[in-house]
């Protein structure tokens, strides 16, 4: 039998020693500091939980017996299939394809303009650039993601259709340019994405580790090989993701794209025309007059709904890349 | 002492497994770097002091001493991989064939095509097994498919890895063991068909099997380049090289056969590295 399984006495205990909780205001005020954070930690999970059930019984099913939710009125067939989109007028028609159709044609013209650019961007920060310059631009990137939409609006309105599409297309090309058109509100929403792709990409591509570009340059690459083949490739889940996030917030925007695109619900692939997006429907209809429980107004929360539902998508797909391809490095 | 009588041993195996294979045994070399007062520095920090050395051609020199010795920057120095770095500099001379490498009319993709280089980290690219290898004639140009399935395969024979992968060759270079990352790295370096070799600790970070493997593929590789291996390991270094240096602090402190340095150091510090009184 080994020394240490001998039971020996104890020690008698010191008088004044106890091990019991007891009340002190130190462990009071940490049981207060807990439930504060926790609170608000909460309280955004709590948000995003009672606009989803505010969606769920406006649009989907109501639970009070006397009113009908948006789907008990109109089928959801109908709201997918339907390729009129006419709440105002006597012949209601809720077909969600031409607001679906503006959305993306608008995030998509957007996308094209903003996603490389803001991925070269990224690429010569990350890989070209001094640091000293990337210093300075990264405050100034960030200041440009700090514009108001609004401003982007007015600046697509007022500058960007009558200086650079009017004359470029209308003069030249003799294709009609409305005042209100998909171009000039893709063209704005492309430059507000670039400091998000720009800043996000760059983030992944910097955390490639230094080895692998060491490992590119000794293989006789020049900087661009070593950019483009080796830090580009061991960086993709982190720009896609970058991407999948710029493309899930030009589907959100809804200032800049209301001004300047319009609100003419229009089934059409023209960019040169006004078109009509998710978010400027809701905000045409609910700065207009639709009384609490018409149709129109329940509308807007089927409408909300959907995009809730996309970039709820975009967003899931975005984290499912990032763990799905990305390269674990020490 | 038995230390002196363990490296002894250990060279002795060496020559004996050279004359088995028929290697040629390294006596009448030319030298194919040579290095003369080379001063190195990051920013204000000497990495270097004043070293001078030739490398001898289709030959390992091994590269020994403790952390931070500049035995690794030494190495760095040879193929320029050290202009990456921000703030460094040197003065001296790098001479690879008699050219000046540091001339400022050198090309140092071309220099670095010419000195390939394996790291202590396994760093494989994110990319198939075949595409890591196939990397290096790419970008120098190499487009037709079968040229580089021949590179590939020849050069991942000389790795000594072909076997282990010639059935997955699309499958992602990270799903490898190890060992076998490390020697895909080789397999990628000798694919740019370098004539020097360097190698900064190559297996430190593998397990004993993998270093043996790596070991003897360094020996075969000597009888087609010129091999520069950075080591902590001084058995590995008695193992596989022909010539060893000894840094310490910035200096290189000797270099000799490795025979030589081993069993009858010259200078005292020499001595108390390789016994492990310090270091």
């Amino acid at each position: 039998m080994s020394l240490a399984n001998v039971a020996s006495p104890l020690t008698p205990p010191k008088a004044g020693l106890r091990l019991q909780k007891q009340f002190s205001w130190v462990r009071a005020r940490e049981a207060c500091v807990r439930a504060m954070l926790l609170g608000c930690a909460s309280l955004s999970l709590l948000t995003t939980l009672a606009i989803v059930y505010m969606f769920l019984t406006e649009a989907v099913y109501s639970v009070t017996p006397d009113t009908t939710a948006f789907f008990q009125d109109v089928s959801l067939w109908d709201f997918l299939t339907d390729t009129e989109w006419s709440p105002q007028f006597a012949d209601k028609h809720f077909g969600i394809l031409p607001l679906l159709c503006g959305t993306f044609v608008i995030a998509g013209i957007g996308s094209l303009i903003g996603l490389p650019i803001g991925l070269a961007a990224a690429i010569y920060l990350s890989e070209y650039a001094k640091p000293k310059f990337r210093r300075m631009m990264k405050p100034v990137l960030e200041v440009l993601a700090g514009i108001p939409s609004v401003v982007y609006g007015y600046f697509a309105l007022v500058f960007v259709t009558p200086y650079v599409l009017r004359p470029m297309f209308q003069s030249l090309l003799r294709i009609d340019v409305d005042i209100f058109n998909a171009m000039s509100a893709g063209v704005v929403l492309g430059v507000m994405i670039i400091p998000t792709v720009c800043s996000l990409s760059e983030d992944a591509l910097r955390a490639v580790p230094r080895g692998l570009r060491e490992a590119g340059y000794a293989l006789g690459s020049t900087k661009y090989d070593v950019s483009l083949k080796v830090v580009v490739p061991a960086a993709f889940s982190g720009i896609v993701a970058s991407f999948l996030l710029a493309i899930s917030r030009a589907i959100g925007e809804t200032m800049a794209v209301c001004i300047a695109a319009g609100q003419m619900p229009r089934l059409s692939l023209n960019p040169f025309r006004s078109m009509e997006t998710m978010t400027a429907y809701m905000v045409g209809a609910s700065l207009g007059d639709t009384p609490a429980g018409t149709i129109e107004y329940k509308s807007l929360y089927a409408v909300g709904f959907t995009l809730f539902v996309i970039t709820l998508g975009m967003n899931i797909l975005a984290n499912w890349v990032m763990n799905r391809f990305r390269e674990v490095y020490e | 002492m038995t230390f002196m009588q363990s490296f002894t041993e250990l060279v002795h195996q060496r020559q004996q497994r050279e004359s088995a294979k028929r290697i040629r045994p390294v006596e009448t070399e030319f030298s194919k770097l040579d290095v003369r007062n080379l001063n190195f520095f990051y920013g204000e920090k000497q990495a270097l002091f004043d070293v001078s050395m030739t490398v001898a051609e289709r030959a390992v020199t091994a590269f020994i001493g403790p952390s931070g010795c500049g035995k690794s920057t030494f190495l760095r120095a040879i193929n320029r991989m050290n202009d990456i770095i921000e703030g460094a500099h040197h003065n001296g001379t790098v001479l690879l064939e008699g050219q000046e490498i540091y001339a400022p009319d050198v090309d140092v993709v071309a220099l670095r095509k010419r000195v390939g280089m394996v790291f202590q980290k396994s760093t494989p690219f994110p990319k198939s097994i075949f595409d890591n290898v196939a990397y290096g004639p790419k970008v120098a140009g190499q487009r037709n498919h079968k040229g580089l399935a021949e590179i590939v395969e020849q050069s991942l024979k000389r790795a000594a890895l072909w076997d282990e992968v010639k059935d997955r060759l699309q499958d992602s270079a990270l799903a490898l063991s190890g060992g076998q990352q490390q020697r895909l790295c080789i397999a990628r370096a000798l694919a740019t068909n370098p004539d020097v070799l360097l190698m900064d600790e190559p297996a430190s970070a593998l397990d004993p099997a993998s270093t043996s493997r790596v070991e003897d593929l360094i020996f075969e590789l000597k009888q087609n380049y010129t091999i520069v291996i950075v080591t902590h390991n001084m058995q590995q270094a008695a193992r596989i090289s022909d010539w060893t240096a000894f840094f310490y602090q910035g200096y290189l402190i000797e270099k000799d056969h490795t025979q030589k340095l081993f069993t009858t150091p010259k200078k005292k510090q020499t001595e108390d590295y390789i016994t492990g009184r310090f270091g």
